[in-house]
């Protein structure tokens, strides 16, 4: 493999581990601070409880997601060297002003927040909850506004070859970067509900509660899965108007539309020859008009093609193929709709069952729920492996190809070194740290302090 | 065409004080986990010994991560040309910062003693590879490298372990080792406190003859002296001088000797570089200029926004972290720790970890 490819697969392993965490801490650092705002208010024990309990599981994420995202901001320059010189006019603030803006809140105040028991005033040390709370959430808006330009990029114009930044609000203000913060926001939340309802059920299934924590947790968890998986649903119809509109060709390759159409299905299951676009289907089943009904609001409404785009990129961009792997784009994008409507109904189901009073005796419901934690992690990753893979062969929107981004200075045999390097440590990250989360959710939160007041920092340290 | 803007050379002094700040804050975290197994004996002992730096060192890695962001930003040829150039080394680094970052995080959650000292041989290696690694690199960004005339690095790994830059490595080791040392002494008490005054007492010493050898060394590269390089290597000698003279008395002055001979020592290699991002070996008109490896003046106005807006504000919580943090933290208060209810108030012999618990 050229270093290009090899760079390309440590993209990819890399972010999408990353990826793994990112959810998981923005998610569970509201849940958490939330948790909290109950306890201050309420002074109920299972609150602190509730706190203490699900704050150590966070913490676990935390970490990963801290050390994880230092290989994120390395490897722009280390693998990607001619990307970041063609960019770097745009691409640096946001990066920049993540780092100024939210990094140094988030770790500053989850320092103050774990050593900070006791030690801080309660109504201090709640703020700093919300402040780690809401920095990763910053974090998140000012990173998906870089991606988004690469998406779309937006407030430049060319000299010399390369983009040069014309309105950093223009670039902040992305609509790309709106919807894709808020798809984002909403698949954390969604994923901190999934994690909630699957450590909650496995307690209330054998019986451990006894603090109360998990039956109240579960309680909340429930609506929130089913409120998110919903509007997931709501914010994607219109991101991918969006997205039509912005990149035709990601949409026509989700949904495997060679030619262009009216009144064009929506595909449920299709196959077509192996190849990375294959210029057709050999089968194909599909709900009549849907698709262009969703996309664009008519039934009869018309779809562009794979075909037809290609045609009017290589008059456009010269010659090349213009379309992505069309199995990876239609096959993630399935799976990612069909997670989100999985959790919308286990969600909707347990609200249900809440409302009659009945949860606690749908064991079948308890007992699912805990393999149902997979289906947040499936929807983030294969979201995100849709989004980039979907971009190819650009890197950047229409101005950059990804084989023209490498890093020339770097041959494939150091390439091959870092690739299996962090692959390796990685590994063995996930399997220390899946081990330690385990042993700590099957704990329970018995342990949590009976008293009103923790006192002592180092129960959620060390 | 000049070397440089105003606005270039304002991006160059703030990347320098990220960098300054990350050197500082961070060489200390190196320091203390270099010296976890030899100045804490027992899990209570090694356990102030994490918890000394445990509230901060997560805040003191971000100057890192916002120098990075910030040399993308201002100069993106720069960070282009130096983050593939010195590929391997920066691999290492990464390596060393990830195990060493999740050890906070482990260490007290697996129960046996063998799980504990493995993560602490991995804080020790982490703290350590780093510590020597950052001081290899910056020698050899001032030093030049190889670099043709696309601005593509051409050596390997192997071309940045010359002479001149393993010393500069060795430099920045010891100073860091004698930095950490000097915070054990100033934030611990007891037999944890007395070995690390005692291990200050020879590392300042060391750092001192290393980081004056590497100093004279740099300034004996230069054609001509440079006179605000050699006004802050003059500055930086008299302070790890002091520092060793002080580490064992008054290690407050001492702490205070070190963190200004990080800064002069740095500062020596900024101003030797400066106006230059990158010197090339190869040939000196392949140098990257400021001018050359920055961003539109545009963008370097945006980011002077928000830094002027924002450093300030960070400078602020980050101080106050320390304060809050101020407290020396004592074994004892975490001998009798078995479980966390151990730790609530009324419940007997374990105590708060601290001498005074503020706030």
């Amino acid at each position: 493999m050229t270093s290009l490819e090899l760079a390309r697969w440590q993209f990819g392993i890399t972010t999408l581990y990353h990826f793994i965490f990112v959810p998981v801490t923005i998610g569970m650092a509201i849940f958490v601070a939330y948790c909290q705002t109950r306890w201050y208010r309420t002074g109920s024990e299972h609150w602190l409880r509730a706190t203490r309990f699900w704050g150590k599981l966070m913490l676990i994420s935390f970490a990963l997601g801290v050390v994880t995202g230092l290989v994120q901001e390395f490897q722009f320059g280390m693998n990607w060297s001619d990307y970041s010189r063609f960019v770097g006019d745009i691409f640096g603030a946001p990066l920049a002003m993540e780092g100024l803006a939210a990094f140094f809140v988030e770790s500053t105040f989850l320092g103050l927040w774990i050593f900070g028991w006791g030690r801080l005033s309660k109504r201090v040390h709640l703020a700093c909850a919300w402040a780690v709370a809401g920095s990763t959430a910053l974090s998140a808006y000012f990173i998906l506004a870089a991606n988004s330009w690469m998406q779309h990029p937006v407030g430049y114009e060319m000299e010399d070859g390369r983009p040069k930044l014309t309105s950093i609000a223009d670039v902040l203000f992305n609509n790309t970067a709106i919807y894709a913060f808020v798809h984002t926001i909403l698949a954390a939340l969604l994923t901190a509900g999934m994690l909630v309802i699957a450590v909650s059920a496995w307690h209330l299934r054998r019986g451990t509660e006894g603090a109360g924590v998990f039956g109240g947790s579960l309680r909340v968890a429930l609506p929130i899965v089913t409120v998110t998986a919903l509007l997931q649903f709501v914010v994607g119809h219109f991101d991918g108007i969006l997205m039509t509109e912005q990149q035709p060709m990601k949409m026509a390759a989700a949904d495997a539309v060679f030619e262009t159409t009216e009144g064009a299905g929506l595909s449920l299951f299709a196959i077509g020859d192996l190849e990375s676009n294959p210029e057709g289907l050999n089968r194909n089943i599909e709900v009549p008009n849907l698709l262009s009904w969703v996309t664009t609001g008519y039934p009869r409404g018309e779809i562009e093609g794979v075909n037809d785009i290609n045609r009017e990129y290589r008059e456009a961009y010269g010659p090349g193929e213009y379309a992505p792997i069309i199995a990876v784009t239609y096959w993630t994008w399935r799976a990612m709709l069909g997670s989100a409507a999985l959790m919308f109904l286990l969600g909707a189901y347990g609200w249900w069952r809440v409302h009659r009073g009945r949860l606690e005796q749908s064991r079948r419901f308890l007992k699912w729920s805990v393999p149902a934690v997979a289906l947040p992690f499936i929807a983030s990753l294969t979201g995100w492996t849709f989004t980039e893979m979907g971009r190819q062969p650009w890197v950047v929107f229409g101005l950059l190809k990804t084989d023209d981004a490498g890093s020339p200075s770097v041959s494939a045999a150091e390439v091959w070194i870092t690739l299996v390097g962090f692959t390796l440590l990685y590994g063995a990250l996930a399997a220390i740290a899946g081990r330690v989360f385990l042993k700590l959710a099957r704990k329970g939160a018995e342990e949590e302090g009976k008293a009103e007041e923790p006192g002592q920092e180092l129960a959620l340290a060390y | 065409m000049k070397d440089y803007t105003t606005l270039q050379a304002v991006w160059f002094v703030l990347i320098s004080v990220l960098w300054l700040g990350y050197f500082v804050l961070e060489g200390f975290d190196f320091g203390v986990g270099m010296l976890i197994r030899a100045v804490g004996r027992d899990p209570a002992e090694r356990r102030a010994v994490l918890h000394s730096i445990g509230p901060v060192w997560d805040g003191n890695e971000v100057w890192l991560i916002v120098a990075g962001g910030a040399t993308f930003a201002a100069f993106p040829e720069w960070y282009a040309t130096l983050f593939s150039g010195f590929y391997l080394a920066l691999f290492l680094i990464l390596v060393a910062l990830i195990v060493r970052g999740v050890v906070f995080e482990f260490w007290g959650k697996g129960g046996s003693e063998a799980w504990q000292a493995r993560w602490e041989w991995a804080l020790i290696g982490g703290s350590l590879l780093p510590a020597l690694l950052w001081g290899v690199g910056w020698a050899n960004i001032v030093g030049g490298v190889p670099i043709d005339a696309d601005a593509e690095y051409t050596g390997t790994l192997f071309t940045l372990l010359e002479p001149y830059a393993l010393l500069g490595g060795l430099a920045t080791l010891t100073l860091f080792l004698a930095h950490g040392a000097i915070f054990l002494s100033l934030r611990t008490t007891g037999a944890v406190e007395e070995r690390s005054r005692a291990i200050a007492t020879r590392a300042a010493p060391l750092a001192a003859v290393v980081v004056i050898g590497f100093l004279v060394w740099t300034l004996a590269r230069q054609d001509g002296l440079e006179s605000a390089s050699a006004v802050c290597a003059a500055g930086a000698t008299a302070l790890v001088i002091a520092a060793a003279a002080l580490a064992g008395r008054r290690p407050v002055h001492a702490f205070g000797a070190t963190c200004g001979a990080i800064v002069l020592f740095f500062c020596t290699l900024f101003t030797d570089l400066f106006p230059h991002a990158m010197v090339s070996s190869t040939n000196e008109a392949f140098s990257l200029t400021l001018n050359e490896a920055s961003s539109s003046n545009y963008t370097l106005t945006v980011m002077t926004v928000v830094a002027v807006l924002l450093v300030p504000v960070v400078l602020l919580y980050q101080g106050w972290t320390y304060w809050v943090f101020r407290h020396r933290i004592s074994a004892e208060g975490f001998g009798a720790v078995r479980s966390p209810i151990d730790l609530l108030p009324g419940s007997g012999e374990a105590s708060d970890g601290g001498r005074s618990a503020g706030t």
